[in-house]
């Protein structure tokens, strides 16, 4: 008995290293009373179900060791029951009920969207998230931040992945505790969908469509994560990091936010009057891009046709420049390029048009300045 | 049932018809030729699908982009779903039933023989579209084998037309397959065979083609709606022009969970079959295995939405496709009930079907298990597109249909060839596939449950020992297929001679002929009291 004790020590510890105490096996409790319903619930059916299996094989296994012909068994001839149909019949049917109670009520809970504090609008677009608080003219967009050298390891060995690899973000939704947050779901392009565990939130965004779902968090903290609906090439990139503040918290992160707005909004202004060298929009360009267009159009401008078209020699890139221009601001309706206008600063948007006529041999020579840009989208 | 044995020697008769060579399976119209032409045609469709399943592996095995692209990551899933649903399981069922219906049912052929070599020989042509698209220059459809809208119309990547062609030529096939299967069972059974004495194996498949004919339409209606939308300017699901990109969903769905059946049904009939002849002990509950079937596929039509509990349903109807859903279970648990009780003081021995078939009883009911979780609305929004569905749906498609499939295979391999297989290589196949098709799929249900969705390239840190651990069972269940090549090859070219009826407890008419099964059988009904 010890020795096999001791056995089962050794294997435990084999399975052991570190990432395995951090693998989870089972769903997450999460953090809000619905979640630990859906938690419940989900554990509730795990046990009927083991329980109806161990019964179930164990009649098998039980024939299949002892009704063997090997062991001289006979088989007997008997082959329908009518009262033992019915039972087993029957049976299954007072186990259904048994869960489709507490599945009904936490089911009801769960579509309650009414009463909410706060409100917040999600909108999906090709693999980054989008978040605006009604009322707060607060909006932004949250893209993945781990740097591309860490996940792309074709060539060579890979850059040291981040504790929070691919569940990571640049500017995370921020919501209160204890308060109903609602979210208003809806997508600018395909089908994505909005998933955290912890909050047992999974609601597909829909373009043209709003979804609704809520969440009311007890603790303070980050809950991460991920597009749960394929949305094309980058459906494995567009995470989601949520952090909740305490009510006090979160009111100074607002009108943090307001004041940040309002300084953008004067920079831009500014920027109009500025004239910039280029070098400094070749360099800012250069950064915006890799950040905005390279998942699509690649870092070599080559892009992935036909889906992506090249920058490098393309009429648009070496053409026009107010219709480059146009493009990068509005987009191309029915095609994957997204319109940058609300997502880029003119500054932004003249330096990254600067880059594209440039780089990889484009050598047209523009440089385009945000009072440029500005006149191109007036018109 | 007792049934004379047709004893006119029919050798000379065969000289007759039979071509050689490739005119031979060009011209065929005998369903034992057409049947094998299905059965290799879904054989090398699966070892496609699963060379491409390799790949998806390979990526997989370590966290990081290694391998592939992303974009080429989803035609590689795309593909791989498409070819293992439409080329490998449903032809592998189409092939066992134009070899043994006819034979099951006293006929000579199936009823409509030239409409049976077509509904075969268009199915390379739909793969060869599909598969040829990833040599172009749009690259394969990478939307999903469920291709949802706008993913697949507005922003395709240009495969769509190729897709939504071969789409259109397996559904024909289908549904002409279909068509030929419903006519041969109705017109052509022996005299003295009525309904509730047909095999059991005869009724899945009566019930399964009747499901094809009222779905692979709507599959075809949803496609070409993806077609003109993506090109020639509808809007069915554009919600810009008024339309519904949720709408496609249901459509969708409306074919797709029939669809699962249809995969499935089949299966309970070949197991229906092997487990009462090793178990010696006639199936337990005929007419409420055929009530089952029948209802479950009725209630296939009434749920298909529990696929889409988080597009935004309603409450009503989320607790309507709830409800629906969990009612398959008392169906599906009395076919589980009937063979346990069909075991049940029986006398079993366990040949290769037989282990292929228990292990399809118990692995299937877990994949049972997992859907009944999933059917669940409120824990779905947890498991909704997550490793737990694809666990689930592997456990019922591969655990489920493809080990019925080589039960199947084994138990009729010796009817087909004239020859015993080898038995010590088949149980490796068995037990290397039932190992590492464990190893393979069961870490996924943790993975889901732990957060993962599918069909993404890379993944955190937190996933990467099971994902490493899936790989390895994936390359192994992957290599174990390749020993069933062999014992089949070996099987055609030699081994031991085999009876009629080389299995003791085997009941049914396909015994009563010699084995190999002459060219035509049955050229007079036999009579059946």
């Amino acid at each position: 008995m010890k020795r096999r004790n001791l056995g089962w020590l050794s294997l435990g510890s084999l399975l052991s290293y570190s990432a395995w105490a951090d693998m989870p096996l089972n769903l997450t409790q999460g953090a809000t009373e619905v979640s630990r319903n859906v938690y419940d619930l989900h554990m509730l059916v795990l046990y009927i179900c083991t329980g109806i299996g161990i019964i179930v094989f164990g009649i098998m296994f039980w024939s299949m060791i002892f009704h063997r012909k090997s062991k001289g068994a006979k088989s007997a001839s008997f082959h329908e029951s009518t009262k033992i149909e019915i039972l087993w019949t029957a049976i299954p049917i007072v186990i259904l009920i048994a869960m489709a109670v507490p599945a009904t009520s936490t089911l009801i809970e769960m579509e309650d969207n009414s009463n909410a504090d706060v409100t917040i609008q999600i909108t999906g677009s090709q693999w980054k998230w989008h978040y605006k608080y009604f009322d707060q003219g607060i909006e932004y967009y949250s893209v993945l931040s781990t740097p591309r050298e860490q996940y792309e390891n074709h060539q060579s060995n890979s850059a040291i992945k981040n504790e929070h690899y691919l569940l990571e973000v640049d500017k995370p939704l921020v919501i209160p505790a204890n308060k109903k947050v609602r979210f208003l779901m809806t997508s600018d392009d395909v089908i994505h969908s909005w998933w955290v565990p912890a909050f047992a939130v999974k609601q597909d965004a829909n373009p043209g469509f709003i979804n609704e779902a809520w969440t009311k968090v007890d603790q303070p903290g980050i809950y991460r994560g991920q597009c749960a609906e394929l949305c094309g090439k980058d459906h494995g990139f567009m995470p989601i990091v949520v952090e909740v503040k305490s009510e006090a918290d979160y009111q100074n992160w607002l009108i943090e936010q307001q004041q940040l707005i309002a300084q953008s909004a004067e920079a831009e202004k500014a920027s109009l009057n500025s004239s910039l060298a280029m070098d400094e929009l070749m360099q800012l360009g250069e950064q915006v891009y890799l950040a905005n267009c390279a998942a699509c159009h690649q870092p070599t401008g080559l892009g992935l046709p036909p889906a992506f078209p090249a920058l490098k020699n393309s009429p648009v890139a070496t053409g026009d420049i107010n219709e480059h221009i146009i493009t990068v601001f509005n987009g191309r309706v029915g095609t994957g390029m997204q319109g940058y206008g609300k997502q880029l600063t003119l500054k932004e948007i003249a330096a990254v048009v600067t880059y594209e006529r440039n780089a990889w041999g484009n050598n047209t020579g523009d440089s385009v300045q945000p009072a440029d840009v500005n006149a191109a989208v007036a018109k | 049932m007792t049934t004379e044995v047709l004893t006119e020697d029919l050798s000379e008769h065969n000289q007759h018809h039979k071509m050689t060579g490739i005119k031979r399976w060009l011209y065929t119209t005998n369903h034992k030729d057409i049947g094998t032409l299905y059965l290799w045609f879904s054989f090398i469709m699966f070892l496609t699908g699963g060379a491409l399943a390799m790949i998806i592996r390979m990526e997989l095995f370590q966290p990081g982009l290694q391998i592939v692209e992303p974009d080429f990551f989803n035609q590689l899933t795309t593909v791989h779903g498409l070819i293992m649903v439409f080329g490998a399981i449903m032809p592998a069922f189409t092939g066992l039933a134009n070899w043994m219906l006819p034979m099951m049912i006293g006929a000579p052929d199936m009823a409509l023989p030239r409409l049976n070599n077509w509904s075969f020989w268009i199915l390379p042509f739909a793969f060869a579209i599909l598969i040829g698209s990833f040599f172009m220059e749009s690259g394969a459809p990478n939307f999903g084998w469920t291709f949802y809208a706008p993913l697949s119309t507005t922003y395709s990547n240009g495969s769509t037309a190729f897709f939504v062609f071969a789409v259109h030529i397996m559904g024909i096939s289908s549904i002409m397959g279909a068509i030929n299967i419903v006519v041969t069972i109705m017109n052509l059974r022996a005299p003295g065979m009525t309904y509730m004495k047909m095999p059991l194996f005869v009724w899945t498949f009566f019930i399964t083609a009747y499901l094809l004919i009222a779905v692979m339409p709507v599959l075809a209606g949803v496609v070409t709606m993806v077609l003109t939308d993506t090109y020639f300017g509808t809007s069915f699901f554009n919600a810009a022009g008024g339309g519904d990109p949720v709408m496609f969903q249901h459509i969708f769905w409306f074919f797709g969970h029939p669809e699962v059946y249809i995969m499935i049904l089949p299966a309970f009939g070949i197991v229906s079959t092997t487990i009462p002849t090793f178990a010696r002990k006639k199936l337990f509950g005929y007419s409420s295995m055929v009530y089952a079937t029948a209802s479950i596929a009725l209630l296939s039509f009434i749920v298909w939405a529990h696929h889409m509990f988080t597009t935004g349903m309603p409450l009503f109807g989320e607790l309507f496709f709830m409800y629906c859903t969990m009612l398959i279970a008392v169906p599906t648990g009395v076919k589980v009930f009937n063979w346990m009780a069909t075991m049940w003081r029986g006398s079993m021995t366990f040949e290769t079907p037989m282990l292929f078939s228990i292990a399809f009883v118990i692995l299937f009911t877990i994949g049972g298990f997992s859907g009944l979780m999933l059917a669940l609305t409120p824990v779905d929004f947890q498991y909704h597109d997550t490793y737990f569905v694809v666990a689930h749906f592997h456990y019922v498609l591969v655990t489920g249909s493809l080990f019925s499939i080589y039960a199947g295979a084994y138990y009729w391999l010796p009817k087909w060839t004239g020859h015993m297989y080898n038995d010590v290589l088949s149980k490796w196949h068995f037990w290397c596939s039932l190992i590492s098709v464990n190893l393979l799929f069961f870490p996924m249900h943790f993975l889901g449950l732990a957060g993962m969705p599918r069909r993404i390239p890379d993944y955190a840190l937190q996933f990467a020992d099971f994902n490493k651990w899936i790989s390895i069972g994936g390359f192994a269940f992957g290599l174990s297929q390749l020993i069933f090549l062999v014992v089949v090859i070996k099987c055609i070219k030699g081994g031991e001679k085999a009876p009629a009826k080389p299995w003791e407890g085997a009941e049914g008419l396909e015994w009563t002929v010699p084995s190999p099964a002459p060219y035509h059988t049955f050229s007079t009904p036999p009579k059946i009291d």
